[in-house]
C-alpha cells in the first residue's frame, strides 16, 4: 500500500492537470436507463418470428421524435459477409466464450440457409479472456479481412479491442461485454446485453418496488469487473431508495470456494435478502452452503445467474425461490426461443444459457440491420466492401430509431446513440426447477 | 592475453545482442515498408518487446543472481499502473507523447524499483524454494491490493480508496483513473515499436554492463558459491539486492511500456501465470543466457498466434511444443549435435580468416 | 469464533490433502510438480463420470479415479519428467507447467468448458452438531482421510523397503544408486503414489466445493503448494499442519479483517512465518556444505 501511496504522491507532484480527452468517468450513469421496474413478465416475445423486421412499429426508447421513416426501395442484400468473433475459448472463462460461439454458429447457419444470395463467413478466435490476446485475435481477424465483429465476449478484452476497432472503423456488436466503458466514446461499438449500471439500478428498484426486503446483504466478486460494476450502482441506488444494506462482503476468483464467512456475516446482520451480482458457478456454491447452514434468506441475482439450472448435476431444489433479472429464459414458449433451444440441444447436447442466447442474437441483429439498409437505400452487395464502409452503414441503421430487432433475449430492441441496447429486464423466480415470470 | 580474450568474448556477446535487436527492428521496418507486415505481427511488436525486456529482467535474477522469482509480474504491474496514472495525469501538462511515455516509463521503473527494495530486503534472507514462494506471495499481494484500489482525480487532487468508487468522494468533474478490478480504461496509447526498441537497447546496456562489471562478477560469485564469496569479503545481501532491484525496476519499465500499448489494463493480467510465462522464456532461452532470453521470449510470444489455424487444439499443441522443446534442449544427444555444429562453424570461420 | 474455526479447518483440510501429494513428490523427487493440481482435476472428472454417467457407487468411483490418476501419473512421469532426470530443477519445473497446460486443455476438449456439479457422495451421512455449529460430513471425512494418509505415508517411508529407498533417493541420488537402489523406478513409484493421492484429493475437493471445471485444480494447487511450503516442504506432518493453518488463517482473515484483502492477508502471514522460520514450520534445517 505504501508503494501505491508513493505512486500517487509522485504523480501528483509531477503537476496534475485536469483530465481531458482521456477517459470517461466509469461511474457515469447512462442517460437512458431503460425501464427500471422489471415487472413486465417473461416471454413476452410470444409470437415474434425470426423472419420479421417490423421496423415501423417500434418507438420504445426512441429519442429522435422527429425522425421520419424512409420508404422502402425493395433493395436486396447480397454477397458474403466476413463475420469475426473474439472470446475466451480456452482458459478459466472458456465457458462464456464457447457458449457465445455456439449460439452465433447456430444463427450463422440459419442465416446461410435462408438464401444463397447472402452468406456469412464466420471466424471465431480465442482470446483466453486477456486483453493482449484479444487484440492479437483482432489483428488476426483483420488479416482475414474481417468486415464486422460479433464480440468480444468479456469486458476487459472488449474495452481494449473496441478502442482498436474504433480507430480502424470496424463495427462491433458485443453479445455480453456489459460495462459502460465498452461503448463509451466509441461510435462503432454496440451491445446486445444490458449494461452493468442498468442491472444494478433495476435490481435495487425492483427490490424496493416490490418491498421484498428491509435488510439486504451483498456478496460480490471484487476481482471481477462485471460483478463490481453492478455492485457499485446497486449500492448507491439502494442508498437513494432507503434500502438498508447491512452487510457487504466480497470474494475473488482465487477464493471462490468457501463462503461461510460471507454468509455468516449476512446472517448475523439479520439480512432477509442477499443480492448476488455474480456468475452462477460461485452462486451455486453460495446456495449450497447457505442451505447447509440452515440459512434461508431470499436470493436475488442478475443475468449472470442464468445457467444455474442447467449446470450438469445441479440440485435445482437449492435454487428454489431465487429471483433473478434476466433477458433470456430457456423455458420460454415462444417459437423463436423454442427453435433456438432445441437446435442448441441437438447440436451441442446442452441447454443454452444467456451467453449463448446473446450470441445467437448478434449475427441476426447485424443481418437484419444490413437487410434494413438495403430495403431503404437500394441493393447492397457486401462482398469485398471495406470494413469502414460496412461500419458506417451499420452505425446508421443501429442508431436509426425506426430500426428494432426481435431476438431471443428481448423483443423490440433499439439502440441508443451511445451504443447501449434498450430492452426491458425481466424478473423471474425459480419454481420447481424452472423460471416463472413475475 | 588471457584477460583480453575474455573481455573480447563478453563484448562479442553484448554486441551480438544489440545486433539482434537492431536487425529485428530494421527487418520489421523493411517488411512494413514493402507492405508485407501482417496486422497480426504488427500488433504483437510491443508485447514482444515488453516480454523480451521482462525476460531479460528476470534472467538477471534467475540466471545471474541464481534466485528463483515467481512474482515478477507483480513488479510489472506496479510499473504498468504507475505508468498509466502518470500518463493520464500529465495528459494536459505534457502534450508530447514521446516525453509523456518517457515520464511514465521512468516513474514506472522508479516505483517498481522501490517495490523491489521493500520486497527484496526480507526476501533475500531466504534461499531456494522458500525464496520462490515468498516472491509468489508478494506477487499475489500486489494483485490483490490492486484489485481493491480505486484512484480518482478532480480539482482537489488525487483521491484513493480501497472500498469502491463512491467512497472516493470525487467532485462532479472528477475522473476515475483506476477502478478496482476494471483497472484503468480509456488509456491513451503512447507506446511505439521504436520507443520499445530504444528501451530494450537501454535495458541491454544496463544489464550487460552490470553483468560484466565488478559488481556483476561479485553477484555471480555469490551465485556459484555464497560461502566462498562471503569469505572473500563480498557483501552478499548488498549484491543480491542490487541485482534484484535492478531487475524489478526494469520489469516496471516493461510494465509501463506494455500498459501504454492498450486502451485498458486490469490487475488480473499480472497474475501468477504471467510470472510463470516469463520464467518459461528465461528457462527455455537458457538460464543466464541473455541472447537466449531475447529469442525465446520473441518466439514464444508469437507461437500461440501462429497456432491459430489449429482452432480448438491451439493451446493443447502449445503445451506439447513446450514439453518437447524442454526435453529436446536438455537431451544430451541434441546438445552434443548443436555443439558439434557450433564448433564446426567456428572452425570454418577461423579458416576464412 | 467456533464456527469460524470449524470452517477454517474444513477449508484447510482440503488444502492439506492436496499439500500431502505435493510434499510427497517434492520431498523425494525434489521437483515442484505444478501439474499436481491438474491431476486433481482429472481425478474429480473421472469420479464425476463414474458416478453420474456409469452410475457406479462412490467407493468404486474413488477407486476408478485412483487407478486412472496413478496410471496418468506414471505416464506423465515417464514421458515428460524422466528424460529430464539430469537436467536442472528449473527445466523440470517448466516441463511440469507444460504438462499442466496440456491437462487443462485436454480436459477442455474432453469434458467441455461447461461447469459440472459434483454429486453429493456423502448425502447419507448425518452432519455433526458441535456447540450450535454444524460440521458437514465431508469435513469429517476429509480430516479423517488426512490423518490416515499422513500416518500411512509416514509408516510407508520409515518402515517399508520401498519407502526407505525413497528416502535414500531424496537424501542422495548418487549414493542410493551405489547402494543398489533403482532410482528411476523409485521416482516413478513416488509419482504413482502422489497421483493416487491427487485422485483422493480431487474427490474430496469436489465434494466440499462441487463445481467442476478444467481449471478447478489450478488455484487449490497453488494454495496447497503454499501450504506445503508453510509447513516445511518435504515434511509430511508439515503439509497437513500447513494446510489446516492456511485454511484457518484465510477464514479468520475474512471474518475479522477484510473479505476484500483475504488473499493478501494469507500471503502476508506466510511471508512473516517464513522470515521468522525460513524453512517453514516443520521443515528440516538445511545444513550448508562448505
Amino acid at each position: 500500500m505504501k508503494k501505491k501511496l508513493v505512486t500517487l504522491v509522485l504523480a501528483a507532484t509531477m503537476g496534475v492537470g485536469l483530465m481531458a480527452g482521456c477517459t470517461d468517468a466509469t461511474a457515469d450513469v447512462p442517460a437512458t436507463t431503460g425501464t427500471s421496474d422489471g415487472s413486465e413478465g417473461t416471454a413476452d416475445a410470444g409470437t415474434t418470428d425470426a423472419g420479421s423486421t417490423d421496423a415501423g412499429t417500434t418507438d420504445a426508447g426512441s429519442t429522435d421524435a422527429g425522425a421520419e421513416e424512409q420508404p422502402s426501395t425493395g433493395g436486396k442484400l447480397t454477397g458474403t459477409l466476413n463475420l469475426g468473433m473474439i472470446g475466451p475459448l480456452t482458459g478459466g472463462a472458456a465457458i462464456y466464450g464457447n457458449a457465445v460461439k455456439n449460439g452465433e454458429q447456430i444463427a450463422v447457419d440459419e442465416i446461410n440457409a435462408i438464401s444463397s444470395d447472402f452468406q456469412i463467413a464466420y471466424n471465431p478466435q480465442d482470446d483466453e479472456h486477456d486483453a493482449e490476446k484479444s487484440v492479437n485475435a483482432y489483428n488476426n481477424l483483420k488479416d482475414w479481412n474481417v468486415q464486422v465483429i460479433a464480440g468480444t465476449v468479456t469486458t476487459t478484452p472488449c474495452v481494449a479491442v473496441s478502442a482498436e476497432a474504433n480507430a480502424d472503423g470496424v463495427f462491433m456488436l458485443t453479445p455480453s461485454a456489459s460495462s459502460p466503458d465498452v461503448v463509451n466514446g466509441k461510435d462503432n461499438m454496440f451491445q446486445v446485453c444490458f449494461t452493468d449500471p442498468n442491472q444494478g439500478l433495476a435490481s435495487a428498484q425492483y427490490i424496493v418496488d416490490n418491498s421484498m426486503a428491509t435488510k439486504v446483504a451483498i456478496i460480490y466478486n471484487n476481482s471481477d469487473a462485471y460483478s463490481t460494476g453492478i455492485y457499485q450502482t446497486f449500492n448507491s441506488k439502494a442508498g437513494e431508495l432507503g434500502l438498508e444494506v447491512v452487510s457487504t462482503t466480497t470474494f475473488t476468483d482465487d477464493t471462490a470456494n468457501d463462503f461461510s464467512v460471507q454468509l455468516g456475516e449476512a446472517q448475523s446482520a439479520g439480512a432477509d435478502l442477499i443480492f448476488l451480482p455474480i456468475y452462477y458457478q460461485p452462486a451455486s456454491l453460495i446456495l449450497q452452503q447457505a442451505n447447509n447452514m440452515g440459512y434461508t434468506p431470499k436470493f436475488f441475482g442478475v443475468d449472470g445467474m442464468d445457467g444455474i439450472l442447467t449446470m450438469e448435476g445441479f440440485d435445482t431444489t437449492l435454487a428454489e425461490g431465487v429471483i433473478l433479472l434476466t433477458p433470456f429464459s430457456a423455458d420460454a414458449t415462444d417459437d423463436l426461443t423454442k427453435n433456438f433451444v432445441s437446435k442448441y440441444n441437438s447440436n451441442y447436447g446442452e441447454t443454452p444459457n444467456q451467453f449463448a442466447a446473446d450470441g445467437y442474437d448478434c449475427p441476426y441483429a447485424i443481418y437484419r440491420a444490413l437487410e434494413y439498409y438495403a430495403d431503404k437505400n437500394g441493393d447492397l452487395d457486401v462482398t469485398g466492401k471495406g470494413a469502414d464502409e460496412i461500419c458506417k452503414i451499420l452505425i446508421s441503421v443501429f442508431t436509426d430509431p425506426n430500426f428494432s430487432y426481435d431476438g431471443v433475449t428481448g423483443s423490440d430492441m433499439v439502440w441508443t446513440k451511445n451504443g447501449e441496447v434498450n430492452k426491458a429486464p425481466k424478473a423471474v423466480v425459480i419454481k420447481d426447477g424452472v423460471y416463472v415470470g413475475l | 592475453m588471457e584477460l583480453f580474450k575474455k573481455i573480447k568474448k563478453h563484448t562479442k556477446i553484448s554486441f551480438l545482442n544489440y545486433g539482434i535487436v537492431i536487425a529485428f527492428y530494421f527487418i520489421i521496418q523493411v517488411v512494413a515498408m514493402s507492405g508485407h507486415l501482417t496486422n497480426s505481427l504488427k500488433g504483437q511488436l510491443i508485447p514482444i518487446v515488453s516480454y523480451v525486456i521482462m525476460a531479460l529482467a528476470l534472467n538477471l535474477v534467475v540466471g545471474i543472481s541464481g534466485e528463483l522469482s515467481l512474482g515478477h509480474a507483480g513488479f510489472m504491474s506496479v510499473g504498468a499502473f504507475s505508468g498509466v496514472v502518470v500518463s493520464m495525469s500529465l495528459a494536459d501538462s505534457i502534450p508530447g507523447t514521446g516525453l509523456r511515455l518517457l515520464c511514465a516509463i521512468l516513474v514506472g521503473a522508479l516505483l517498481a524499483g522501490i517495490a523491489g527494495v521493500i520486497i527484496g530486503i526480507p526476501v533475500l534472507r531466504l534461499n531456494g524454494d522458500y525464496l520462490a514462494i515468498v516472491t509468489l506471495a508478494f506477487g499475489e499481494i500486489i494483485k490483490n491490493v490492486l484489485n481493491c484500489l480505486y484512484v480518482g482525480v478532480d480539482g482537489a487532487g488525487i483521491h484513493m480508496s480501497f472500498k469502491d468508487t463512491a467512497s472516493l468522494n470525487l467532485a462532479a468533474d472528477g475522473k476515475i483513473l483506476i477502478n478496482g478490478p476494471m483497472g484503468a480504461t480509456g488509456v491513451t496509447k503512447l507506446s511505439t515499436f521504436m520507443a520499445g526498441t530504444i528501451l530494450l537497447i537501454v535495458v541491454l546496456v544496463i544489464i550487460q554492463n552490470l553483468v560484466n562489471s565488478r559488481t556483476g562478477l561479485a553477484i555471480m560469485a555469490i551465485r556459484d558459491n555464497r560461502i566462498a564469496a562471503e569469505a572473500s569479503g563480498v557483501p552478499v545481501t548488498k549484491h543480491k539486492l542490487i541485482a534484484f532491484v535492478t531487475s524489478a525496476a526494469i520489469a516496471g519499465a516493461a510494465g509501463a511500456l506494455y500498459a501504454l500499448n492498450y486502451s485498458t489494463i486490469a490487475p488480473k493480467k499480472f497474475d501468477f501465470n504471467t510470472s510463470i510465462l516469463v520464467l518459461v522464456f528465461v528457462v527455455l532461452g537458457g538460464i543466464g543466457n541473455m541472447t537466449g532470453s531475447i529469442i525465446a521470449a520473441a518466439l514464444l510470444t508469437i507461437l500461440p498466434e501462429l497456432l491459430r489455424k489449429f482452432a480448438d487444439y491451439r493451446m493443447l499443441i502449445y503445451a506439447i511444443v513446450l514439453i518437447i522443446v524442454m526435453i529436446a534442449t536438455n537431451n544430451e544427444k541434441v546438445r552434443a549435435f548443436v555443439n558439434g555444429i557450433k564448433k564446426k562453424s567456428k572452425k570454418e570461420g577461423a579458416k576464412d580468416e | 469464533m467456533l464456527a469460524n474455526l470449524i470452517n477454517g479447518i474444513s477449508l484447510g483440510s482440503v488444502y492439506a490433502i492436496i499439500a500431502l501429494g505435493y510434499t510427497m513428490v517434492y520431498g523425494i523427487a525434489k521437483m515442484l510438480n505444478f501439474a499436481h493440481g491438474d491431476v486433481i482435476m482429472v481425478g474429480g472428472y473421472v469420479a464425476f463420470c463414474s458416478i453420474s454417467y456409469l452410475g457406479w457407487p462412490p467407493i468404486l468411483a474413488v477407486l476408478a479415479s485412483v487407478v486412472v490418476c496413478t496410471i496418468l501419473g506414471i505416464v506423465i512421469e515417464g514421458l515428460a519428467y524422466k528424460p529430464l532426470r539430469n537436467a536442472t530443477s528449473l527445466a523440470v519445473l517448466i516441463t511440469a507447467i507444460g504438462v499442466s497446460y496440456f491437462l487443462q486443455n485436454a480436459a477442455l476438449l474432453i469434458w467441455t468448458s461447461n461447469t459440472k456439479v459434483f454429486p453429493n457422495v456423502f448425502a447419507n451421512l448425518p452432519a455433526i452438531q458441535l456447540g450450535g455449529t454444524q460440521i458437514a460430513p465431508v469435513t469429517v471425512i476429509t480430516v479423517l482421510a488426512n490423518i490416515v494418509i499422513m500416518i500411512a505415508l509416514t509408516l510407508f517411508t520409515s518402515r517399508t523397503k520401498m519407502g526407505k529407498a525413497m528416502r535414500a533417493v531424496s537424501e542422495d541420488k548418487g549414493a542410493a544408486t551405489l547402494m543398489g537402489i533403482n532410482v528411476n523406478r523409485t521416482i516413478s513409484m513416488t509419482f504413482a503414489i502422489g497421483s493416487g493421492l491427487a485422485a483422493i484429493a480431487g474427490v474430496l475437493l469436489c465434494s466440499a466445493y462441487p463445481t467442476l471445471m478444467p481449471t478447478t485444480g489450478a488455484m487449490p494447487g497453488i494454495k496447497a503448494f503454499t501450504a506445503a511450503v508453510f509447513g516445511g516442504i518435504g515434511s509430511i506432518p508439515g503439509a497437513m499442519l500447513g494446510g489446516v493453518l492456511l485454511g484457518v488463517i484465510e477464514i479468520f482473515g475474512k471474518a475479522y479483517v477484510s473479505t476484500q484483502l483475504s488473499d493478501a492477508i494469507v500471503f502476508a502471514v506466510l511471508i512473516i512465518v517464513l522470515l521468522v522460520k525460513p524453512t517453514g514450520l516443520l521443515g528440516h534445517k538445511i545444513r550448508e556444505k562448505v
